[in-house]
């Protein structure tokens, strides 16, 4: 048996350790927050403000020791003159359309005709999980053997058919859309599973009632699940639109962001001033450029959340 | 099925090459002899460090989830069990959201300077400490959720009987929420065993490289040798395959939940 900490503490004068026991339990609200906190100050805060300072500064590395040179708004200047700047956000955007608006329209086609039978629900969803979880650097590589001019698993199919295929991530018209057919393999699912739960939480009952009442099955689809799932599909494509713009690992392995500039989108370029270039300060600007552009989608995507939950 | 075709197809061809032999894969033939000499040539320390790059990304995973789990709980269960200013609680949630929706590329340059600067560049702590960023979110909201749901009596009746905070914590609901912390250890292991760019940043030999960085140098430095590349990306998957197996529910819920959220 336990003594109960707190009538001893009543019954006797309490000693150190039973004080700096209570002490701990009344501010144990604290102390377990602390790690959050600390970590979000060290890995967060602190990272934000070097990015900020980094923005307006040049920084190399001499001899393992950081040197900095504040130069103000010289990058914007940079940036503004620089030819890989546009393309890179023209490339980004083309594919960050082109998937949401694809993936979406999938996705709800799929989870539409799949939940009307609970075996495939099941089969689905173990299936097209598989995707959100493997490591990207494979996805980019199996494509790489899929893609293959030679022995790839496309080619030689088309081969099959007397077709000579074509060179695919080598070809500056074929690259983007091969690149899109990767994200589509790797993303669909995402708009899958979320579509689906909204899917499966609508309420039967109307369905049933207006099947009663002689509507037909395009009807209920029209009419009345297309409108219930709406918050659900506004914060999908929220989300995707957001996430889109952190494509990097299949790029940077299928293309590298070539033939020439044809892939190249604006997290690769930043990369490559950062790792290829090594301009730190550049780099950085960029990267707040970027940030900047995905906080007005986070904040356009609360206010959907928000008006879609009342 | 068309869809389930679809996603299987790359999936099982590249199975299919990392058991030929070179000359199988040129033919293309469907009837071959399979062969383990990929996985072999890719784990013979004498001709790759692919054992090494194993070695680092458990380390890594496993260091990663330790934390994340243990950060993760205890503010889960201080912002559930406790009230808090919504002022305070909402500063924290909003700061984590921002992570989960920033571009991992915007954290890279502060990164690289810390790690410079603590001297950890090219070692798996450097590689740790951008993972942890990467997966507190997810991690703190399926832990929320999970606190959410455990009634405030079962606790205080621990207390009556004598415990204090930490043990009605440690001993009352933590093995309650033990589901919870599956989940989002699953997937805070999968998504640091996946990650590219912070091990691909941070990190310039195998001293701390992971395998997904040693995959796409091999990739790019010998874009023939099909067959071991194959092994190395199907090796890379087995965690994902045996956690879609053994663990969906789990991770589905984490997934959408982690989606929902915020």
């Amino acid at each position: 048996m336990n003594t109960p900490l707190n009538s001893s503490s009543v019954s006797k004068p309490p000693g150190l350790i039973s004080r700096l026991g209570n002490f701990i339990d009344r501010t144990f609200q604290y102390w377990t927050i602390a790690p959050l906190v600390i970590t979000l100050l060290l890995l967060m805060a602190y990272p934000s403000l070097q990015l900020l300072r980094m923005s307006v500064s040049e920084v190399d590395i001499v001899k393992g020791q950081a040197v900095w040179e504040f130069v103000g708004l010289k990058h914007l200047e940079t940036a503004r003159q620089d030819p890989v700047v546009p393309v890179a956000l023209r490339n980004t955007l083309v594919f960050v359309i082109a998937v949401v608006i694809i993936e979406t329209l999938l996705a709800l086609t799929i989870s539409i005709l799949v939940s009307r039978s609970r075996h495939l629900v099941g089969l689905y969803r173990t299936v097209l999980l598989i995707p959100l979880l493997v490591p990207p650097i494979a996805i980019g590589t199996m494509w790489r053997l899929m893609y293959d001019y030679n022995y790839g698993f496309i080619n030689q199919t088309l081969a099959v058919f007397g077709i000579a295929g074509p060179t695919w991530t080598a070809d500056p018209k074929l690259a983007m859309p091969s690149i899109i057919l990767v994200d589509l393999w790797h993303w669909t699912s995402f708009m899958f599973l979320i579509i689906l739960a909204g899917l499966e939480s609508l309420p039967q009952e109307v369905n049933e009632a207006a099947r009663v009442d002689g509507a037909s099955e395009s009807q209920i689809l029209r009419y009345i699940t297309l409108p219930l799932l709406r918050p659900t599909l506004l914060t999908a494509v929220m989300l995707r639109t957001i996430f889109a713009f952190k494509v990097f690992d299949e790029i940077f392995l299928l293309t590298g962001g070539g033939p020439g500039t044809a892939t190249e989108v604006i997290s690769l370029y930043i990369y490559n001033v950062f790792s290829r270039q090594f301009r730190l300060g550049y780099a950085s600007f960029l990267a707040l450029g970027l940030a900047f552009i995905i906080s007005i989608f986070v904040i356009f995507y609360r206010r959907v959340g928000q008006r879609a939950q009342e | 099925m068309l869809v389930v075709v679809f996603t299987l197809v790359p999936i099982f061809f590249t199975l299919m090459t990392s058991l030929k032999f070179f000359r199988d894969i040129i033919s293309g033939s469907l009837a071959f002899t399979p062969t383990l000499v990929n996985y072999q040539r890719l784990f013979d320390p004498n001709q790759s460090n692919f054992l090494r790059l194993t070695l680092n990304s458990l380390v890594v995973a496993a260091g990663t989830t330790v934390i994340v789990l243990v950060i993760a709980s205890l503010a889960a269960y201080s912002l559930s069990r406790f009230r808090w200013r919504p002022l305070w609680s909402g500063l924290l949630l909003g700061a984590i959201l921002f992570i989960h929706m920033l571009p991992p590329v915007t954290f890279l340059g502060p990164f690289y300077l810390i790690a410079r600067a603590l001297n950890i560049y090219d070692t798996v702590l450097a590689v740790i400490m951008g993972h942890i960023i990467l997966n507190l979110p997810t991690a703190t909201w399926i832990l929320l959720d999970f606190f959410a749901d455990i009634p405030k009596e079962l606790e205080e009746a621990a207390m009556v009987d004598g415990a204090n905070r930490f043990q009605a914590l440690t001993q009352v609901l933590l093995p309650i929420i033990q589901p919870g912390i599956a989940a989002a250890g699953a997937l805070a292991f999968i998504f640091s065993w996946r990650d590219f760019l912070f091990a691909l940043s941070l990190t310039s030999t195998p001293r701390g490289m992971t395998i997904p960085v040693g995959i796409s140098s091999f990739v790019q430095e010998y874009s023939i040798r099909y067959g071991e590349m194959a092994a190395g990306a199907f090796f890379a998957m087995i965690p994902a395959l045996l956690m879609v197996a053994f663990a969906q529910r789990y991770i589905i819920k984490g997934l959408t939940l982690g989606a929902l959220k915020g």
